[in-house]
């Protein structure tokens, strides 16, 4: 048996594969998406360097 | 020397949609118009994309007890004709992707409602999934003839997902609309059980119409289309009602009421003379129906969100 770079199963799997991958392209913009909405609907964070200095200074 | 490619070659490649027939596309659409309306008319917003993934997510699980079920149903599924040709009787799908696919999509689609939106919608998403694939498939399909009453349960549950989805508890709204569904199932089942009767006959399944006659079964539908008449009407009095979905749901369930009364009347030579044209009525007004009462919903949600009401 000779060895192929592209087997006859390459083709008959085409529309299995391509569908798949694209549903997997879909999951990665929508994780990503909706990664983007939950991170803004946070609101302002406050930043944590300052807050562990104020805490440390109202220590003394 | 043995050529490993071999079984490869000789069998038929099940292609996407073959797998994608495994999540009943048809099942899944109203899946997605019932959530969506949950979602919608709940009182709290919901950022488009979380509700878009939301109802992607409830898509998805309901697809994933779809292939389950397909999965343990293959043998009956290849006895009847409405579903001798679906992806593991028809020999497109072996009954064992079907399990991967449906236990794979299961876990999945529970996990990621749970980040997209809460917790209590997974969880509800999770039982929903057990309750179709367990319960009602493998338990109770083959064991009482009130099958499609307890298996309605699971077609009932999407809308009060949605409603979790933005408001994170359940309330009596989604508990009404959970009710219409699972009223609406029995006498919509059970109307098409008339008309295709050889098929469930053949297959064993214990539909009403095999093990308590005909003629209980038209006495049943009446009665679930008289418990779902009030329940029906009674949601367009909560807080998601409206003039629209209250004016629909009287006039409708006034027409579902007067053909389950027809079909109450009916015996099987007046059925039969007119080749079940009553029945058959009824089963495509049930569709409307429920598709309908929801539409109803949204259309008030829409006019309270405009002002208008």
């Amino acid at each position: 048996m000779t060895i192929r770079v592209t087997h006859e199963l390459h083709d008959r799997r085409f529309s299995r594969n391509m569908g798949l991958g694209l549903v997997l392209v879909g999951l990665v913009a929508l994780v990503f998406g909706l990664t983007v909405v939950k991170v803004t609907n946070l609101g302002p964070v406050q930043d944590y360097a300052p807050a562990v200095q104020q805490s440390a200074g109202g220590a003394q | 020397m043995t050529d490993v490619t071999t079984s490869y070659d000789t069998e038929y490649e099940a292609g996407f949609g073959d797998y994608f027939a495994l999540l009943k596309p048809r099942v899944m659409s109203l899946v997605v118009f019932t959530a969506l309306v949950g979602l919608l008319v709940a009182p709290v917003g919901v950022h488009p994309l979380v509700g878009f993934a939301s109802i992607l997510f409830i898509a998805v699980g309901g697809g994933a007890s779809g292939a389950l079920n397909m999965w343990w149903d293959a043998d009956i599924d290849a006895v009847m004709r409405r579903t001798a040709k679906r992806p593991v009787p028809s020999g497109r799908v072996t009954a064992g992707d079907a399990l991967g696919l449906g236990l794979a999509l299961s876990g999945f689609s529970v996990i990621m409602l749970g980040l997209a939106a809460n917790w209590a919608a997974a969880a509800l998403l999770a039982f929903t999934i057990f309750f179709y694939a367990v319960v009602y498939s493998m338990w109770l399909k083959r064991t009482t003839p009130q099958n499609i009453v307890i298996g309605g349960a699971a077609g009932a549950f999407p809308p009060m997902i949605g409603w979790v989805v933005a408001t994170g508890s359940i309330s009596l709204e989604a508990v009404l609309m959970f009710a219409v569904i699972f009223m609406w199932t029995p006498p919509h089942f059970w109307a098409l059980a008339l008309f295709m009767r050889s098929d469930y006959d053949d297959a064993g399944v214990p539909m009403l119409t095999v093990t308590h006659g005909r003629r209980t079964t038209r006495r049943h539908i009446l009665v679930y289309t008289a418990l779902l008449a009030p329940v029906a009407v009674g949601l367009g009095f909560t807080s998601i009602g409206g003039p629209v979905y209250l004016i629909g749901a009287i006039l409708m369930n006034a027409w579902f009421l007067k053909g389950a009364v027809a079909i109450a009347r009916r015996d099987e030579t007046q059925a039969e003379a007119d080749k079940y044209a009553v029945e058959k009525g009824f089963f495509k007004f049930s569709l409307l129906y429920l598709f309908l009462h929801f539409g109803a919903l949204l259309v008030d949600a829409t006019l309270r969100g405009l002002g208008v009401i």
